[in-house]
């Protein structure tokens, strides 16, 4: 496994493409407003608020965010890098998050999610992180506990939870991304 | 200076009774159990603790068996035979940097308990750590090596595969980083968030992949940097300059003084035969703590530059040759009689030491020269060590009065031009004409002599160049812009024929006046104790490696050099 | 045989015809025990609490009027916050997510009380970043409080502030550890604070004095406002009060979520008669009883624990597994704990080793890195483990494990040394021989039926 010139960023990232709207200015004021004691606490609010408009975390983002909270870029990066839901890298348009946390792999998600892998055509490069498409179409990886052991294997498809995802019923929901 | 100070306790006179090892004993209230350990002469290894940085408690290597006072059903203390508190030993062991002491507590520093947790961080530290001692700098004074010998075990139990991470990190202009040795201790981030101010390093990744980094494009180039590098326990960070240049067991250590500005920062000369392979910076609580800026750091390679004089060198023919010693002195003697008193001036650097500086002044006063001054030398101020003044020795020369802050000098190159002065001599390798002064005035003189450990333009028009010592190669004292005197020890020989400035200005004074009573620094120290007050009472022994205060410090950082 | 639950907290959970929002909240009784508590006071509310014998539902157990009383809101200068931790992330436990989806309002009522209560002007609702639609539904029934008035200024006429605000988090387990969510809410790594001197009750969010508190803890403050304090220590038994919120997932017919008054069903009765036994017909043969932290227990165990006999004389009692109340001073006797009541149950089909290699991995990569027997004791844990699970295991592996595993408990800032720590202790302790089987059968025998369940 191949080990980068220096850490925390991820080679060979192109920067986030569009630009910040007045809207996007205006709630990310607006999330910071409530941390009136201090506006360090909004970095995690403006890193949610990013990814969710450009799709990840790139150098744009920790440079927009460090600025708009009078932070260093290296306090910003070290939270992308911490936090697992920030990825630094285009994902698929519908990325999988499957469950492996003991009730779950009792329930049998190793085999949801090797149903899936299968179905999305992907190969895992051995780095951590997600497996994307080359169309750009899918992404999947493993999540840890989701809070819902009781109704094993649960997945997340972009912001849907669904629940009792067994290889049929990933089957579905892999045919139901139009 | 810095935020934090935690081996001085709050009030050193609140004392209270601790046991430490079975022995009670006094102690400052509040005081961390790790200094407490170490006023008692114990040791609790540890890494990421540092006295001036803020306490994180992440390497757990100072944990430690803590006990407090059995209390009765009275709500007091069960006391002992001995009259002291019976103690109840908690299971679960504390960490020594965040423990404050209490009236009655138990500190066991070598238990079984602490033994097996000491060995258990040790394995931990190991199993991912890079077998890389033999081409670690930090071999010999790393403190993973020192704590193994006690904690680690001859074989290690780890079959899996090493964690890896980037191994030649360019993290800034003077500092390598390599991220497999780093042990996560965040000395290096506290220090350049608390210290210097500058938020420059953090961790990326989590759990075992955490990895020290600066942001990509940004570098790690403070102008105290390299204070990292004497923080890192281990061989993560390491100094460019340094690196692969001298194994630390080789180095003799010789207390001295940084000479690159006014601050007079108290340093060690690490040395091996005859040459000076790195400074660091010695302790000293009233000056520069525990740090040193990366400039006066890295200021010593001047000492073998290609251009140092190494010999007298005779001006004749318009040319500059070697010569002897007796030789250079008498062609100085001679040049100085050939002129008048009055029409002579002197460079009396900001250089020297106060020895020599005093010597020069006995030399004047019996040849009757008053047209002396030293030049002054803009530094680059910050708020922290860097003074404004580059000079390491205004004050003395000032105490010694042969300065007026360089207002005199300023006038001398139009005096040259008009004919009033005739004779010029440079101490301290002054490089006058890049002061201020014409190469065509200093054609002009009768007698033009230079003393300097660099050849320079002003040098290369002397009639007479006597080769001198620099900083390290000189024993000596001066006194930084805050009015502390301080004293610095020769570390290596100088190099080829040079000499301390004081012989040859002794000798010179033979020569013209045949007067000589100084033969040591000894000597020089008895005569300037009783003829400049703020020296009165003191002796070479007295000013110690700390240095005394002689004066108040008027707080002034001394932005700018002195103007009388 | 009905074990009929007590369903206090998860009373309009799944009820017919309930929706989440206010208006059906408050059709049900919803607020008046804010409008109550505010006009009894905050010192009578924390009265209330500490006679209830409340204690914490997040996973330690602590009694809630004890953490309350560590601050006094009449001494203290600085501003009090209080944050709700909804990031519920100990694998084996979905209650709080039921709550926050099904019945909001309830926390928030709960919060506003516990608010009140402790002199808070500002508070956070930590809640995990995976609960896509619950931050949602949380900032919806915030909007709602405040625009009927619970929530803002002048709360029902009655002068009291409180402003709170839904923080989302992202995805890291660490965060449920109350520093650490401080940590992390103040924008840093979620690195645990070092206790002395950063207890939460003296510096915690910004220096400042603040409690953390579990969802479910919130909302029965609710209850002990509506029935006072007396009457809630009635149900369940004494020092353990109240009713507990039982998740149950894994090797059984039923799982799912369920409330029970504390200790009054025992494991064996949750199992069997709750969640319809072991399901396809196989047996039990271990269980977990408080969320992946809790050590495992055995089936076939007996117990031996301290019980006061009907004399009040302390005698030693012999509990089998399938009697142990599920409560949390029972469990504890029985050399686990009640923790985050999230209940896994593994049928004889189930390779220990395979589980406990599963729940490494969990910790290796929740690990926040920041402590040393933590950082490489737990990643090498989970290599260890991995390897005997692939078939390559060494005779010395278990003496190791357990080396390692003991070496990390006790020894870390943070209690996740001792989550990480205890199912390895426990496993190999209760299972010994499974892993030295596995062991001696090295290579390709050593791979079992079952699809492995390490990653």
């Amino acid at each position: 496994m191949s080990v980068p010139l220096q850490a925390g960023m991820e080679s060979g990232v192109k920067p986030e493409v569009g630009e910040v709207t007045p809207a996007m200015e205006a709630k990310a004021d607006d999330l910071i407003s409530r941390y009136p004691v201090s506006k360090r606490s909004a970095v995690l609010p403006l890193l949610h608020l990013w990814q969710e408009t450009f799709g990840y975390i790139g150098p744009r983002g920790v440079e927009w965010i460090a600025k708009k909270l009078t932070l260093q870029e290296i306090q910003v990066l070290e939270l992308v890098t911490f936090y697992p839901w920030f990825r630094q890298k285009p994902y698929g348009k519908f990325h999988f998050r499957v469950c492996r946390t003991l009730p779950c792999a009792l329930g049998g998600a190793g085999k949801t999610f090797a149903t899936l892998q299968k179905l999305m055509n992907l190969k895992s490069d051995g780095h951590e992180g997600a497996m994307v498409s080359e169309d750009g179409r899918f992404s999947l990886e493993y999540s840890e506990c989701l809070a819902s052991c009781g109704t094993a294997p649960v997945i997340l498809r972009n912001d849907e939870f669904h629940q009792a995802v067994d290889e049929k019923r990933a089957t579905e929901l892999v045919a139901g991304c139009k | 200076m810095n935020p934090w100070n935690h081996d001085v306790a709050k009030d050193e006179k609140d004392l209270i009774d601790v046991q430490v090892d079975g022995v009670w004993m006094q102690m400052p209230r509040g005081l961390n159990v790790v200094e407490v350990a170490h006023r008692s002469k114990k040791v609790i290894p540890h890494y990421c603790y540092h006295p001036k940085l803020s306490v994180v408690g992440n390497c757990r290597m100072c944990l430690f068996e803590m006990g407090t006072p059995k209390m009765g059903p009275d709500r007091k203390p069960v006391l002992a035979a001995d009259g002291k508190p019976e103690i109840a030993w908690m299971p679960r062991p504390q960490i020594g940097c965040a423990t404050g002491i209490t009236p009655g507590m138990g500190i066991r520093t070598d238990s079984a308990l602490v033994k097996d947790c000491r060995n258990g961080v040790m394995e931990f530290l190991l199993i991912n750590h890079p077998l890389d001692c033999t081409i670690c700098d930090q071999a010999g004074e790393c403190k993973l090596q020192e704590f193994s010998v006690e904690y680690g075990t001859g074989e290690s139990r780890f079959v899996e595969q090493k964690v890896r991470k980037p191994k030649n990190v360019d993290l800034g202009e003077r500092i390598v980083l390599d991220d497999e040795r780093c042990i996560l201790c965040s000395r290096c981030i506290r220090f350049s968030s608390e210290v210097v101010k500058d938020d420059v390093l953090g961790f990326v990744n989590r759990g075992s992949h955490s990895t020290l980094t600066a942001y990509p494009g940004k570098r790690f180039d403070n102008a105290y940097s390299l204070n990292t590098v004497d923080l890192c326990p281990v061989g993560a960070l390491t100094s460019k300059d340094f690196r692969f240049q001298m194994r630390v067991w080789f180095l003799k250590e010789t207390k001295s003084l940084c000479t690159s500005c006014g601050t007079g920062c108290n340093i060690t000369l690490g040395s091996r035969e005859g040459k000076v392979h790195r400074l660091t910076p010695r302790e000293n609580e009233s000056v520069n703590s525990q740090w040193m800026c990366d400039f006066g750091r890295l200021n010593f390679h001047y000492l073998d530059s290609k251009d140092r004089l190494h010999r007298p060198l005779l001006r004749a023919a318009g040319e500059q040759f070697p010569g002897t010693w007796g030789d250079a002195i008498q062609r100085a003697a001679e040049g100085l009689k050939k002129v008048k008193p009055e029409e002579l001036a002197v460079v009396a650097s900001a250089r020297l030491t106060n020895e020599e500086l005093f010597v020069l002044a006995r030399l004047l006063r019996e040849l009757g020269v008053t047209r002396v001054d030293m030049v002054p030398h803009q530094g680059q101020a910050d708020q922290f060590l860097r003074s404004g003044d580059a000079n390491p020795n205004s004050r003395g020369v000032e105490l010694l009065g042969l300065s007026s802050g360089g207002r005199k000098f300023g006038t001398w190159g139009a005096e040259i031009a008009s004919g009033k002065i005739r004779g010029l001599l440079i101490f301290g390798g002054e490089d006058v004409v890049a002061a201020g002064i014409p190469v065509s005035a200093l054609q002009s003189l009768d007698v033009l002599l230079f003393s300097g450990i660099l050849s320079n333009q002003t040098s290369r028009l002397a009639h007479v160049v006597l080769p001198a010592a620099a900083s390290a190669e000189k024993t000596g004292s001066m006194v930084n812009v805050h009015g502390r005197l301080q004293r610095m020890t020769r570390a290596v020989a100088t190099p080829g024929e040079a000499r301390e400035d004081w012989t040859m200005i002794r000798d010179l004074r033979e020569a013209c006046t045949g007067g000589n009573s100084l033969h040591s620094v000894e000597d020089v120290w008895k005569a300037m104790g009783s003829e400049v007050p703020q020296f009165a009472g003191l002796n070479w022994a007295k000013i110690g490696d700390l240095g005394v205060q002689i004066e108040n410090d008027l707080g002034v950082s001394r932005e700018k050099p002195l103007q009388a | 045989m009905g074990f009929s639950e007590h369903r206090l907290v998860f009373k309009h959970i799944d009820a017919p015809g309930y929706t989440r929002d206010i208006a059906c909240y408050q059709k049900h009784g919803g607020y008046e025990n804010l409008k109550k508590g505010l006009k009894m006071g905050g010192p009578a509310i924390r009265e209330e609490v500490k006679k209830s014998q409340l204690r914490g539902r997040g996973g330690a157990g602590f009694p809630t009027g004890t953490k309350w009383s560590f601050i006094d809101p009449t001494k203290v200068t600085k501003p009090i916050y209080l944050i709700c931790n909804a990031d519920e992330s100990e694998p084996g436990t979905f209650k709080d997510r039921q709550i926050i989806y099904k019945d909001p309002h309830q926390l928030i009522e709960g919060m506003i009380l516990s608010c009140f209560a402790n002199g808070v002007k500002l508070a956070y609702l930590y809640i995990r970043c995976e609960f896509t639609e619950g931050w949602k539904i949380l900032e919806t029934a915030l909007g709602e409080a405040k625009a009927a008035g619970f929530l803002g200024k002048n709360i029902c006429q009655s002068g009291y502030d409180l402003e709170i605000h839904v923080h989302r988090g992202a995805g890291a387990y660490i965060c449920g550890e109350e520093t650490g969510l401080i940590e992390s809410l103040e924008g840093k790594r979620a690195y645990p604070r070092i206790k002395p001197p950063y207890f939460p009750a003296v510096l915690g969010l910004y220096m400042c004095p603040t409690i953390v508190n579990n969802v479910e803890t919130l909302c029965n403050v609710k209850h002990i406002v509506e029935m006072g304090g007396e009457a809630y220590a009635k149900i369940g038994r004494p020092n353990n009060t109240g009713t507990r919120l039982l998740c149950v997932s894994g090797d059984v017919v039923k799982p799912g979520y369920y409330e029970f008054p504390c200790g009054a069903i025992t494991l064996g009765q949750l199992i069997y008669n709750v969640c319809g036994g072991i399901r396809n017909g196989r047996r039990l043969k271990a269980v977990i009883p408080g969320g992946s932290s809790a050590k495992v227990l055995r089936a076939g165990e007996v117990f031996k624990i301290k019980e006061k006999d009907s004399q009040g004389n302390m005698v030693d009692r012999e509990v089998k597994l399938e009697d142990l109340r599920m409560d949390f001073d029972s469990l504890a006797a029985a050399g686990s704990m009640a923790g985050s009541g999230g209940v896994i149950v593994m049928d004889d089909s189930r390779d220990m080793v395979e589980c406990l290699a599963n729940i490494s991995t969990f910790y290796a990569h929740e690990s926040c890195g920041q402590c040393t027997p933590c950082r490489e004791g737990v990643l090498w844990l989970k290599k260890i483990l991995s390897r005997i699970a692939d078939g390559q295991g060494r005779d010395n592996d278990p003496g190791l494990l357990k080396d390692v595993a003991d070496r990390i408990a006790g020894r870390t800032i943070c209690a996740f040394g001792e989550a990480a720590a205890w199912p390895v202790q426990s496993f190999l302790g209760k299972f010994k021989e499974e892993f030295q089987l596995r062991i001696r059968r090295n290579g390709a025998a050593a791979k079992r039926d079952t699809v492995s369940l390490t990653h």
